[in-house]
């Protein structure tokens, strides 16, 4: 199962000092995925210096940690795991690696938890460049270092060609939830307040623009960044948020209808609140999308108690994740389980779950 | 964002709406029943609801939803032949996006894409035509759709593909002209249509002229419209005026856009490639004389229609289906029978529950709320017709 089972130390070999493993290869074959020692040098050459911290270092097949660590924290574990597909792997503003670190920190914070460790393990097409390779490592250590998480345990696969494309991520992480905090789609209650922490749709729009399909350029990057610690920023002033996720696929759109739907409440929009950039916007009516759907990877949508709305915003602000956070709409009673957004124009109009992907249309 | 914001002013809006008002006051058949606006585009009935217009109008003006979607005019018996010609081998099938999840009769395109048919998704023929450059050794088939806001740009692909002697491009014409279809509406003796809102893109191409008819013969109002909220109020309130003093004219408030005799070199580019056929099978509406266009003999070889056999079999619409009543406004979409039940988004029916210019699926999607009171539909009732009251 694991990538330090070959590490293992041999009986009768022990006196001998064996040399840290190197990658020869310039891409990835089939026997760096066999447990034999070409993969013990990638994982040694690739993983090992990238990720370096004591848990992993350790090559045993799990990574063990203190529970006396943990209770520091909190008293209750989150635990998550999230895939990675994309393409193009590399994009503006991040990659594949950025994604799956961010990914799963997010999902831990939503919770109130404090991000602490993670686990990887990668399925890699037969052909894929090692130096593609490295910079996605690379990338994976740069944001763990700033969400304040280790990578203390992982796996490597590598497929045919064909049967993957270059390279899938898995994560998983625990974190520890903080006494007190009670953070749930349910909680929403009625003159909440919905707030976000900056620009919505940029990671959908720089996905769109990378695919470069429609033959557009603009200077649109992803918004990918782990969250933690703007949570404990808004934690700090505000340890009693109703709701709270990271709007990821489906956008802030189907985040607000789960809320709606959990918490039986309406949560009516304000179009002219909402923070949209203008390459995003342009992008959205050339192609008839509407950014409310569209992914983000770095962006949140808190519900909190109106009296605390303006606490939380102000410390939002101040986190550099949290710039040009807005409060963009508010919670009521009626109509129950539904999202209603305010149109700049005056007008209003259900804003539901998206059925499938958004489609471009014709004219 | 600049040419856009302009268009959504809402204090804008607000006189417009007001000034609606005062002339609908005047208008003394506006009191025995609510005057009929048709908007024929999809474009505009996707603005009406994206944006909430009809809120801003008065309970006298009912917006009755016209033909002008080309993904939800199209009968099932055509999505059958794109899949047939998509699943043949060696073919690679272009198609817009919107087209994508149309039901056939047994599968959409997206269906036939999983099930192993190389179906690609593109934002323009010529992306269809680099397909054909980029693959030599495959049939790049190009699904074309549309009324003449798009006609002018696949006839001037296969012009390309003709002085490029590209011999694997091939286009499956679906193309359809409105103005006949606009006629086949008005002789339709269950309708009592008050006026249009003409249809922005197209008249781009055509140009005011082709209209002259429907205020001329048919003594009906009509404007020509923008697709920015304050265009479509702004279109409203001509034709109530055009109501209120009586008069039935074409008038343009789309100047910005559509010069009176239309886009002559994209009509020339239209007349070279594409000849009317006799008549065209329209979902909901039936067969329609001279409604679509075909590929002339000149151009054959990039016709798949005559390159590849195609079924071409004529599927009725499913018998619950009332998208032909919705289409001619003599119904509401939530008045349809299937609505909300065995006719949803993620299971359509019928073609208006598709694209997101379909009437039922703007209904669906944004306007499942009343104006006043925004209640909800009760997911409970709609459940329970689904399980007992399907087809």
């Amino acid at each position: 199962m694991s990538d330090q089972a070959p590490e293992k130390t041999v009986p009768g070999q022990t006196g001998l000092r064996r040399r840290t493993g190197k990658v020869r290869d310039t891409h990835i074959n089939l026997a760096h995925g066999s447990g034999g020692k070409a993969m013990r040098d990638l994982i040694e050459d690739v993983f090992l210096g990238a990720f370096d911290n004591p848990v992993l270092a350790a090559m045993e097949d799990q990574a063990v940690f203190t529970l006396a660590e943990l209770a520091k924290h909190g008293d209750r574990l989150a635990f998550t795991t999230d895939t990675f597909v994309v393409d193009p792997l590399f994009f503006p503003g991040g990659d594949i690696g950025t994604l799956a670190v961010a990914g799963t920190v997010n999902d831990l914070a939503m919770s109130g938890a404090v991000p602490l460790y993670l686990s990887c393990g990668m399925v890699l097409e037969e052909g894929l460049s090692v130096e593609v390779l490295r910079r996605v490592v690379a990338s994976m250590q740069r944001t763990a270092k700033l969400a304040g998480v280790m990578i203390v345990t992982g796996d490597t696969k590598v497929v045919e060609r064909g049967a993957a494309d270059k390279s899938f991520l898995n994560t998983a992480g625990v974190g520890v939830v903080p006494k007190g905090v009670e953070i749930s789609a349910r909680n929403a209650r009625e003159g909440d307040a919905v707030i976000v922490n900056g620009y919505l749709g940029d990671h959908g729009t720089a996905i769109l623009i990378a695919r470069n399909q429609l033959g557009v350029e603009c200077g649109i990057a992803s918004d990918c960044q782990p969250l933690g610690s703007l949570v404990a920023a808004m934690l700090a002033v505000c340890p009693e948020i109703h709701c709270m996720r990271d709007a990821t696929r489906g956008g802030v759109a189907t985040v607000l209808n789960e809320f709606a739907e959990s918490s039986n409440v309406a949560i009516r929009l304000n179009e002219a609140a909402l923070p949209l950039r203008e390459e995003v916007k342009g992008a959205c009516e050339i192609l008839g999308l509407d950014p409310l759907y569209l992914a983000n990877e770095g962006k949140l949508v808190a519900i909190v108690p109106r009296e605390k709305a303006d606490q939380v915003l102000a410390a939002m602000r101040a986190h550099p994740a949290g710039e040009h956070a807005a409060i963009i709409g508010e919670v009521a009673e009626e109509p129950a389980g539904v999202v209603v957004l305010h149109t700049a124009f005056g007008g209003q109009r259900i804003v539901d779950m998206l059925v499938g992907e958004q489609l471009p249309r014709i004219c | 964002m600049k040419y856009v914001d302009e268009f959504r002013d809402p204090e804008k809006a607000k006189t417009l709406s007001r000034e609606i008002r005062h002339l609908v006051a005047g208008i003394a058949r506006a009191k025995q029943r609510p005057l009929q606006i048709m908007e024929v585009c999809g474009g505009h009935t996707h603005a009406i609801f994206r944006y909430g217009i009809a809120q801003l109008l008065p309970d006298e003006i009912e917006f009755v939803h016209g033909p002008g979607c080309p993904v939800c005019v199209l009968p099932m018996g055509r999505v059958d032949d794109c899949v047939a010609l998509a699943e043949l081998p060696h073919v690679i099938f272009a198609t817009f996006g919107d087209a994508i999840r149309v039901p056939g009769s047994k599968k959409s395109l997206l269906k036939a894409k999983a099930d192993g048919a190389d179906v690609r998704m593109v934002y323009s023929p010529l992306d269809a035509l680099k397909l054909a450059r980029d693959n030599p050794d495959r049939e790049v088939i190009f699904f074309g759709l549309g009324f003449e806001t798009t006609m002018p740009s696949t006839a001037m692909t296969v012009l390309q593909a003709k002085a490029e002697n590209l011999t694997n491009f091939s286009l499956f014409c679906n193309h359809i002209t409105i103005i006949p279809t606009i006629k086949a509406i008005l002789d339709s003796p269950d309708l009592h249509l008050d006026g249009f809102l003409g249809p922005g893109h197209v008249s781009m191409v055509i140009g005011l002229r082709s209209y002259e008819f429907i205020a001329e013969h048919y003594r009906k109002p009509i404007t020509i419209s923008g697709f920015e909220p304050l265009d479509v109020l702004h279109s409203v309130w001509m034709v109530i005026k055009q109501i209120a003093e009586g008069r039935a004219e074409v008038e343009n408030q789309y100047g910005r856009i559509v010069p009176r005799n239309g886009n002559e070199i994209a009509l020339a580019a239209v007349d070279r490639v594409f000849e009317t056929r006799e008549f065209f099978e329209w979902r909901g509406l039936g067969s329609i004389d001279h409604s679509g266009v075909r590929v002339r003999e000149e151009f054959a070889e990039f016709d798949a229609e005559r390159k590849f056999s195609v079924p071409n079999l004529k599927i009725a619409d499913p018998k619950a289906c009332q998208c032909g009543e919705v289409l001619k406004g003599v119904i509401k979409p939530q008045q349809c029978k299937v609505f909300g039940t065995a006719c949803t988004p993620e299971m359509p029916l019928g073609s208006l529950m598709v694209s997101t210019e379909g009437a039922c699926a703007a209904y669906y999607n944004y306007g499942r709320i009343d104006t006043t009171g925004l209640k909800k539909r009760a997911p409970s009732e709609a459940t329970l017709v689904t399980t007992e009251g399907a087809p």
